[in-house]
């Protein structure tokens, strides 16, 4: 085994063969000539930038998410300031564009432009927050219990499946009524706790499908590692499904911190959210609508972009299932 | 070679394989220095005695409770010698794959050894087995989902060298990326292109360069060209052959399609239902079998050439393979078998030279596991 | 009727002409249309098959053999899927011009269709029994009963071993090899004119593979029907096959009869198949190979698809698309049934 003790010796024999493979090789490019290099997410993409769905929902979130991060561009007025004499109740001003009172005032005399322009953020905040913790944790049971099978996948499924006995809110009230003040992380602590099983769930069924695949195998036999197995082979070939439920699931936390602030478990008074919007302006809603539809739509446009957004994610990594 | 060794010890239980020269080295280091050994072209390089796979059918949910047991393979031995390519030919279910896994020691044998130059693999862990993976790599049969969708033919090749850097200085692995791509036929341009812009005769190319990498001595090929359309076949067939010379590779080529097997084996085993039923080199076994499910496999392939067909028998069995987990008992080709009388359920046959050829200088006096093994010309005149 | 097929010197086949082929295929194009362009996966393909003859359609992935199988049977998936021009007669009449209702009818009672996947093909929840019988109960309106009968009476024929106790067994508790006897079957129950096997045997084994060979050879000559069998493997052919169409990139090169085209193959493609499979009863140094990929069907090679792939092209191979030539012997001499896409088939069957 000469090329084995010397690697000198071992590429001479390669650049020896490189003769003999010149003839093939000149009729494979004339063949294959055309192709780029083009990764799966390369053509994700190109699939994504042609639907109409990514479009309308990505214009949507860019807005939404803009307006959290800097809600003084879109508002100068204090969400906060209230003048009940002046203002209680005011109705809508619609052409009144980005001005205090275009969508009119609330029960305290606050500007309902200002504070759902503000409420966005405590929104996708928890939003956001939730499905990363969510997708982390829920992602690494899943992937742990996919994996090694047996025992472990026998626990950690049945807790799985324990905590899917819950219901989310109900679980949710239950935590959060424990805390006396509740600011955007125990909102987060306390849906994450609840929410993370789905994506456990998927992340087993997926990974279990990639670990048979022969490109593991092949890993295996080259003498790769559980974490090089896991982390560059199969964790890639899973992430497209992940990311379709976590981005669809997305939606559905926003609307449920809504739900919890809405029931006065979730966030409290000085923190301005869509929730503790619409919480408060139930008891108004004959003589003045507009102080809960307002909040109202935005969270469902918000919840309503994100699920499309899923969507036309999973349209794009899996063109087959249109 | 076979032939040669001692053949009065019929009662051996495998009479077909050379003697095992066990190393005595246990400590890594010394099992490591063992492995980077060379052997000399022509003697046994892998020795396979008595493997055993059974996979466990359970019942239960929480407290399984074994029920029975798939004899996937069930007591097969065999040599690899340097340089040779043996070919592994057998129906689905007979085992041929797992035996390939168990080579790779990707599956825990049940019972049994795998010898790789006098040390046996099979209970080898850590840094010795990794170095174990070095020398043995495999070829696998689907070209597309053999090779990681999401890494560029780069990463899938240059894999081998980051597990064991020190095969390549991490400067070098690029340029030895792109000689191997040179060497199975490819444009080293393509080395950032991903596996889904290839045709499956040119994604086998790349699985077989990921095989070379660590410029292993024995590669496994399950079923290698299976997948391939005709035209392309060929192509890998003699990529294979050309590449065999070259770095001085011994070959274990597992496939169904006997035409391919005979091209490219130096010596040939016959597997039904996870035994062997056919040993020898690859005239003995295709021109002067002895073992009726080698002639009925054989007399089956069909021949494209209406007019050697003519001359040819044809023995067109009945019934289909029985079920591993519950094999015949005896000899597991009976209930198939035109020939069988009550002695085949009794008794299991041996793998051994056949009683009425021993000591003959013909080509029949090969290792045959059956009780009235004769000569029968299936092929036609080669 | 387009002026094309006018000119064409072909007597028009009546219904029910016993002299007529039961199905013609006419210059046939089938394309796919894709994110990445135009696949042309059928480029004008002729071929006919006579009651009780066997056509072999001869071909690698890509060559278009299954989408004409797809096209004939009505089950291409259109779109992507588009037949821009051609004509499927069947007993004379045009199916591509037939409603959906009149197409249905002729689907299943008089061309049936064999897959490759058994498995696949059957479905997993319903007992075989019941599948077999639906062929009955939905077009001759028998009752459960009898229909079941029918389906016993079916796994006979087509020899599973205790048909009446296995007539409520599921698919998966049979073999593969009794599967694709199961699939075999189904498309025998309303004994049609014609049957369409897309690689029947490439899932099998070798000794299982003649087994069911030998079942639909039999089956056909009994039923005297017409078989066309679709497959890539020059050997299976060679068994069963009257006449054979070698399909390349979408179009025939070359059509023979069954032992002529294994003893002077006329087209370069098929020799060099020919050459590239190893032999069984020949042990040779290095094996022939077709160098080169099979065509990307969004860009097929001008002139003759083949060309870049063809030891024997010249500049008229590059530029000019070679009609199939009627191939002669030697002192010119028609050789029945033969023909070659090739513009140097003297050369490559005359040495």
């Amino acid at each position: 085994m000469p090329e084995k003790t010397s690697p000198e010796a071992g590429r001479s024999t390669v650049a020896a063969a490189v003769v003999g493979a010149a003839e093939l090789t000149e009729a494979t490019i004339k063949t294959q000539g055309q192709n780029k290099p083009r990764s799966l997410g390369q053509d994700a993409w190109r699939e994504l930038r042609g639907s109409w769905l990514f479009w309308a929902s990505g214009v949507l979130l860019v807005i939404f998410i803009v307006m959290a991060a800097f809600p003084t561009l879109f508002t100068d007025v204090d969400p906060r300031q209230a003048d009940l004499r002046g203002h209680y109740l005011a109705p809508p001003n619609w052409s009144h564009f980005f001005q205090g009172d275009w969508f009119g005032y609330n029960g305290q005399g606050q500007s309902v432009y200002a504070r759902t322009v503000h409420g966005a953020r405590a929104s996708i905040i928890v939003g956001v927050c939730v499905t990363i913790a969510v997708t982390v944790f829920g992602g690494l049971v899943g992937m742990l219990a996919g994996y090694f099978g047996g025992w472990v996948d026998g626990l950690l499924s049945r807790i799985t499946d324990i905590f899917f006995g819950i219901p989310l809110l109900l679980g949710g009230l239950t935590l959060l009524q424990a805390f006396t003040h509740r600011t955007v992380w125990t909102v987060t602590l306390g849906l994450a706790t609840f929410g993370w099983m789905q994506i456990a769930r998927v992340m087993r069924g997926a990974v279990i499908t990639q670990k048979q695949a022969d490109f593991v195998t092949a890993a295996r036999a080259l003498g790769a590692g559980t974490g090089r197995i896991l982390f560059r082979h199969i964790l890639p070939n899973v992430l497209g499904p992940v990311i379709v439920v976590a981005t669809i699931a997305l939606g559905g936390y926003i609307s449920t911190e809504a739900t919890l602030s809405y029931l006065g478990i979730g966030l409290q008074d000085p923190v301005v959210s869509w929730g503790v919007d619409i919480s408060a302006a139930q008891s108004q809603l004959r003589d003045a609508p507009h102080v809960l539809l307002v909040p109202a739509t935005f969270l469902s446009l918000t919840v309503l972009a994100f699920i499309l957004l899923g969507d036309a994610v999973r349209d794009a990594l899996d063109p087959k299932l249109r | 070679m076979a032939e040669n060794s001692k053949k009065s010890e019929a009662v051996d239980a495998t009479p077909n394989v050379s003697e095992v020269e066990v190393s005595d080295a246990s400590t890594t280091a010394e099992v490591e220095a063992v492995l980077d050994a060379p052997v000399e072209r022509g003697e046994p390089i892998l020795q396979v005695r008595n493997l055993v796979k059974h996979f466990p059918l359970t019942q239960g949910i929480l407290f399984k409770k074994q029920v029975g047991a798939v004899k996937a393979v069930d007591g097969v031995s065999f040599d690899l010698y340097q340089g040779e390519t043996l070919g592994i030919v057998g129906e689905s279910g007979c085992g041929k794959s797992t035996v390939a896994k168990l080579l790779m020691t990707l599956e825990t044998a049940t019972s049994g050894e795998v010898f790789y130059k006098g040390q046996d693999i099979t209970k080898l862990s850590g840094r010795a087995l990794k170095a174990v993976r070095r020398n043995i790599q495999m070829v696998f049969q689907d070209p597309y989902t053999s090779l990681n969708p999401r890494m560029t033919v780069g990463d899938i090749i240059g894999e081998p060298f980051e597990i064991h850097p020190e095969v390549a200085p991490k400067g070098d692995r690029r340029k030895r990326v792109q000689e191997l791509l040179d060497v199975v036929g490819l444009n080293p341009e393509y080395i950032n292109r991903y596996p889904h812009q290839f045709s499956g005769g040119q994604r086998q190319r790349i699985g077989i360069a990921r095989g070379l990498a660590l410029n292993p001595e024995i590669i496994i090929c399950d079923e290698p060209v299976s997948a391939l359309d005709v035209s392309v076949q060929a192509q890998v067939v003699n990529l294979m052959e050309k590449l065999q010379d070259e770095f001085n590779l011994s070959y274990v080529f597992i496939a169904h399609d006997l035409s391919i097997v005979r091209h490219i084996s130096d010596r040939v085993g016959v597997m039904y239902l996870g035994k062997m039923a056919e040993i020898g080199t690859d005239s003995e076994i295709y021109d002067h079998p002895t073992h009726p499910y080698t002639q009925a496999l054989l007399s089956a392939v069909p021949v494209p050439d209406p007019d050697a067909r003519e001359g040819r028998e044809r023995i067109i069995l009945t019934g289909d393979v029985p079920s591993p987990a519950n094999p015949p008992s005896g000899c597991r080709f009976r209930t198939r078998c035109w020939k069988a009388e009550d002695k085949c359920a009794q008794e299991v046959p041996l793998l051994a030279v056949p009683e009425v050829f021993a000591g003959k200088k013909t080509p029949a006096a090969h290792e045959s596991a059956c009780h009235f093994a004769e000569e029968k010309q299936v092929v036609g005149a080669a | 009727m387009t002026t094309m097929e006018k000119t064409a010197n072909v007597p028009e086949p009546r219904a029910g002409d016993d002299t007529a082929p039961l199905l013609e295929v006419r210059d046939l194009h089938v394309e796919f249309h894709t994110r990445d362009g135009v696949a042309k996966a059928v480029n004008g393909v002729n071929y006919s098959v006579s009651a009780g003859e066997t056509l072999a359609v001869l071909g690698e992935s890509g060559s278009g053999k299954s989408v004409t199988a797809q096209a004939i049977m009505g089950i291409l998936d259109m779109p992507p899927g588009k037949i821009p021009q051609g004509e499927i007669l069947f007993r004379g009449q045009d199916m591509l011009k037939m409603s959906g209702e009149e197409r249905r009818k002729i689907r299943g009672s008089k061309i049936a269709m064999i897959f490759q996947d058994a498995l696949s093909s059957l479905n997993p929840v319903l007992s075989v029994g019941y599948q077999l019988g639906e062929m009955y109960r939905v077009h001759q309106g028998l009752s459960k009963k009898e229909a079941k009968a029918k389906a016993i009476d079916l796994m006979d024929r087509v020899r599973i071993p205790a048909a009446k106790e296995r007539v409520n067994d599921y698919p998966h508790q049979f073999s593969g090899g009794m599967r694709q006897r199961i699939m075999i079957a189904m498309a025998l129950a309303l004994e049609p004119d014609l049957i369409i096997a897309d690689e029947p045997t490439t899932a099998l084994d070798v000794t299982v593979q003649a087994q069911v060979m030998d079942l639909l050879a039999e089956l056909q000559r009994e039923y005297n029907m017409g078989l066309i069998l679709i497959t890539h493997d020059l050997g299976v052919v060679a068994d069963v096959a009257d006449k054979i169409a070698v399909m390349y990139a979408g179009r025939i090169v070359e059509t023979a009869p069954v032992g002529e085209l294994y003893k002077r193959p006329a087209h370069p493609y098929t020799r060099g198949l020919l050459d590239s499979i190893p032999r069984l009863d020949q042990k040779g140094q290095e094996l022939y190979a077709i160098k080169g990929l099979p065509p990307n069907l969004l860009h097929i090679p001008t002139g003759c698809a083949f060309n870049p792939r063809c030891p024997k092209a010249t500049d008229l191979c590059r530029t000019d698309i070679p009609a199939l030539h009627q191939v002669t012997e030697k002192d010119g001499a028609e050789l029945a049934g033969r023909g070659s896409a090739c513009h140097f088939w003297k050369e490559t069957i005359h040495g």
